[in-house]
C-alpha cells in the first residue's frame, strides 16, 4: 500500500519536474490560463468573432452592400427576420446578418490597427521616459498630463469631421489620443525593473543602454503591456462604435457595428424593429465582454505574483 | 610596470542632493596586487559597493567621483568616456552582485545570458559561443552543462544561479573581479562552495579578486590583505593574518570583539556601542570618535591620516606621535 504511495508522489515529482524542465515562461502562463474558465470561454467566443470576420467572405449569404428586392419587385425593407434572412433587412434592404459579419471585420480591424498604434507609442514613450528620466521623463510626462486632458470623444469627433471621415482616419485618430494609459503603465513598470539587479549586472557586464532596454526591461514588462493592450482593444471597439454611430466613423455604405446602430435614431425602429439594432448591440456586447475577460485571465496567468 | 593591478588613490566620492554635496567617500585608497584578493569589509552604509561601483565608473546618480584616481593597469578609469569603460567592464573587470535570485534576467534562459557577454566582447559567432558557455558552466560545477545551458533562472537554485553569475563574470576571462557580498544571500553551506569555487577559480584563471564583504569569516577563509571601511573612509589596511593577529583600529578591535566565540559563555553579544553617524552630520574630526572608548579632544578636532604602522596602515591618533598616553 504505502509502496504504491510512494510510487505515485514518485511519479508526480519526476512528472513535476520534467514539465518544470519543459515550460517556458509563456507555456507556464498558458497552463495558468486555461484554468480560468471564465477567461477560455471569452477566449472562445472572441475566437468564433475573430474567426467570422476572417472568413466574412465565404460565410455571409448576401451581400453586405446591395439591397435585396422580394418577389413583387420592391426593396425589401426592414423586414422581418425569416428563413431567408435569418435577422431581417435594414432601411435599405440589405441583409442584416452578411452586415453584421462584415461590420465585425471593420470592427475589429479597426480596433486592432488603432491599438497596434496607441501601444507603439505608449511603450515607446514609456521606455524612454522610465528608463532615462530626468528632463527626458519630465517632459514626456508632462505631454502626456497634457493628452490625458483633452477630452477625448470631442477631439475625436472635430478631428474626424476636419479630415475626410474614413476607416483609416479613424484607426489614426483613435490611435494617437489613447496611448496615454500605456505609457504611464509602462514607465511604472519600467522604473521597477531599472532597479533590478539583473539590469544592474548587464549594465555591470558592458551592455549599452539600448540594448538593456529593448532586449532586457522590455521583455520583463510584456506581461502587463499584453493585458493592457487588450483591454484597449474593447475600448477602441467602443470609440469606433461611438464615432461610427454618430457619422463621424466608419461611413456608409461600408458597414461596422456602430453604424448599424445609426437606424436605430428612430423611435420607430427602436420600439417596433429590434432585429435592426439587437444583433450589432449584442455583437458590441459580446465583443467587449469576451475580450476583457480573456484580458482579466491574462493578467492573472501572467502575473507571477499569482504564480500557483 | 608595477604588479599593483589596480590602485585606488584617495578616491572621493558623493552625492549631490538638495541639501547640497554629502561625501559618502572620503580619500580612499586601496591597492590590489596581481592574483591577490582584497577583501572590503565594513558595516551597511561604510561605502564598500560604492566604491567597488565607483570602479566601475556605475555610480547611481545623483552620486559622482569627485575626486582622486582609480588606476587600473595604469589607466585612469575616471577618465575613461562612457564607450571605453563599457569595453572594460565585463571584458576587463566583471562583477558579480549580492542576490543571485535576482541577479539574472528570468525572460532568458542562462545559456542565453552567458553567451550575450560573450558575444558582446569576444564577437563569437553562436556555435562558438554556445560551446564555450557549456565549458563556463562545466568550470563552475554545474552539473549536465549541456542541459542546464537551456534552463531558465527559477529553474536553478540560489547557489546555482551564483554560480551562474560566477560563470558570467568570468566568461571573457577578466583581469578583476569584483565581487559584492557574493555569499551572504546564500545558506552556509553553500556560502563555502561558492568561496571554494572562486578561490579555485581565481588561481586557474589568473584573477584578481576585490571582494566586498561584511562577514569577516569570508575575509579570513578567502582574502590576502584587507581593508576595513568605516562611514567612508578606509580605516585600517593590513595583511590578513597580521589583521586577526591584531588588530589595530579600534574600530576593528570592536568588529573582533563582537563575533562571538565558542570557548567563553556570555550573556549578551558585546558590540559596538551607537551608529555610523549620518552623511549630514559626519564629525569634523575622526569619523569614528564618536563611538570610540579612547577618544581625546585631538580625535575629535582633527581627522587622522592613514599612516604606516608595523607593515599596515591604520587611520588613528593612537598611533601617532601626537597622542597622549592614558596617565593610567
Amino acid at each position: 500500500m504505502s509502496q504504491h504511495a510512494d510510487l505515485a508522489s514518485n511519479t508526480a515529482v519526476n512528472e513535476t519536474i520534467s514539465s518544470l524542465k519543459k515550460d517556458s515562461i509563456v507555456a507556464e502562463a498558458w497552463k495558468r490560463f486555461k484554468k480560468n474558465r471564465l477567461a477560455m470561454v471569452g477566449g472562445m467566443i472572441l475566437c468564433l468573432l475573430v474567426l467570422t470576420a476572417v472568413f466574412a467572405p465565404l460565410i455571409s449569404p448576401y451581400d453586405p452592400y446591395s439591397s435585396v428586392k422580394n418577389q413583387t419587385g420592391m426593396l425589401n425593407v426592414m423586414a422581418p427576420p425569416s428563413g431567408e434572412h435569418w435577422l431581417g433587412t435594414d432601411s435599405l434592404g440589405r441583409d442584416i446578418l452578411s452586415r453584421l459579419i462584415y461590420g465585425g471585420r471593420i470592427s475589429l480591424s479597426v480596433a486592432l490597427v488603432a491599438v497596434a498604434i496607441s501601444t507603439g507609442i505608449g511603450v515607446l514613450l514609456g521606455l524612454l521616459a522610465g528608463y532615462y528620466g530626468k528632463w527626458v521623463d519630465a517632459v514626456i510626462m508632462r505631454v502626456t498630463d497634457i493628452v490625458i486632458c483633452f477630452p477625448v470623444l470631442f477631439l475625436v469627433i472635430s478631428v474626424s469631421t476636419m479630415l475626410t471621415p474614413s476607416i483609416y482616419n479613424v484607426m489614426i485618430i483613435i490611435g494617437l489620443v489613447s496611448w496615454t494609459t500605456m505609457t504611464r503603465l509602462v514607465r511604472g513598470e519600467v522604473l521597477r525593473i531599472r532597479e533590478m539587479e539583473y539590469v544592474e549586472a548587464v549594465r555591470a557586464l558592458g551592455q549599452n543602454n539600448l540594448v538593456i532596454v529593448f532586449k532586457h526591461v522590455l521583455p520583463n514588462i510584456m506581461a502587463p503591456i499584453t493585458v493592457q493592450a487588450t483591454l484597449q482593444t474593447a475600448e477602441a471597439i467602443l470609440t469606433e462604435s461611438a464615432l461610427s454611430f454618430l457619422g463621424v466613423g466608419v461611413q456608409q455604405p461600408i458597414p461596422s457595428w456602430g453604424n448599424m446602430l445609426q437606424d436605430a435614431t428612430s423611435i420607430m425602429v427602436l420600439q417596433f424593429k429590434p432585429w435592426i439594432w439587437a444583433p450589432p448591440g449584442i455583437a458590441i456586447l459580446l465583443t467587449i465582454l469576451s475580450i476583457n475577460l480573456v484580458g482579466d485571465g491574462l493578467r492573472d496567468a501572467l502575473d507571477p505574483k499569482t504564480k500557483n | 610596470m608595477s604588479d599593483n593591478l589596480l590602485e585606488i588613490k584617495e578616491l572621493s566620492t558623493g552625492f549631490f542632493t538638495e541639501d547640497g554635496f554629502l561625501p559618502a567617500l572620503d580619500k580612499v585608497s586601496l591597492t590590489l596586487k596581481k592574483g591577490e584578493t582584497l577583501g572590503v569589509v565594513g558595516e551597511s552604509g561604510s561605502g564598500k559597493s560604492l566604491t567597488s561601483l565607483s570602479v566601475m565608473n556605475l555610480i547611481p546618480t545623483p552620486g559622482k567621483a569627485v575626486g582622486g584616481e582609480i588606476l587600473f593597469k595604469g589607466k585612469n578609469l575616471l577618465q575613461l568616456g562612457e564607450e571605453q569603460m563599457r569595453a572594460i567592464r565585463g571584458n576587463e573587470i566583471s562583477m558579480i552582485f549580492q542576490e543571485p535570485m535576482t541577479s539574472l534576467n528570468p525572460v532568458y534562459s542562462v545559456g542565453e545570458q552567458i553567451m550575450e557577454v560573450l558575444r558582446l566582447h569576444q564577437q563569437l559567432d553562436k556555435k562558438v559561443a554556445r560551446a564555450k558557455t557549456i565549458d563556463m558552466l562545466r568550470l563552475v560545477g554545474i552539473p549536465s552543462p549541456e542541459k542546464r545551458v537551456d534552463d531558465y533562472p527559477h529553474q536553478l537554485s540560489g547557489g546555482m544561479r551564483q554560480r551562474v553569475m560566477i560563470a558570467m563574470a568570468l566568461s571573457c576571462q577578466p583581469d578583476l573581479l569584483i565581487a559584492d557580498e557574493p555569499t551572504t544571500a546564500l545558506d552556509v553551506t553553500t556560502q563555502a562552495q561558492i568561496l571554494d569555487l572562486m578561490l579555485d577559480l581565481k588561481e586557474r584563471l589568473q584573477t584578481s579578486i576585490l571582494l566586498i564583504t561584511h562577514d569577516l569569516g569570508v575575509i579570513a577563509e578567502a582574502a590576502d590583505h584587507v581593508a576595513v571601511m568605516y562611514a567612508g573612509k578606509v580605516v585600517e589596511y593590513a595583511e590578513v593574518k597580521r589583521f586577526f593577529r591584531e588588530p589595530l583600529h579600534p574600530y576593528s578591535q570592536g568588529l573582533m570583539n563582537s563575533i562571538p566565540t565558542l570557548e567563553q559563555t556570555r550573556e549578551r553579544l558585546q558590540v559596538i556601542r551607537g551608529v555610523v553617524p549620518t552623511l549630514q552630520q559626519m564629525p569634523k574630526g575622526c569619523r569614528f570618535c564618536t563611538r570610540c572608548d579612547e577618544k581625546q579632544t585631538l580625535c575629535e578636532e582633527e581627522a587622522p591620516p592613514l599612516i604606516g604602522y608595523q607593515g599596515s596602515q591604520v587611520s588613528c591618533w593612537k598611533y601617532t606621535e601626537r597622542w597622549e598616553p592614558s596617565p593610567r
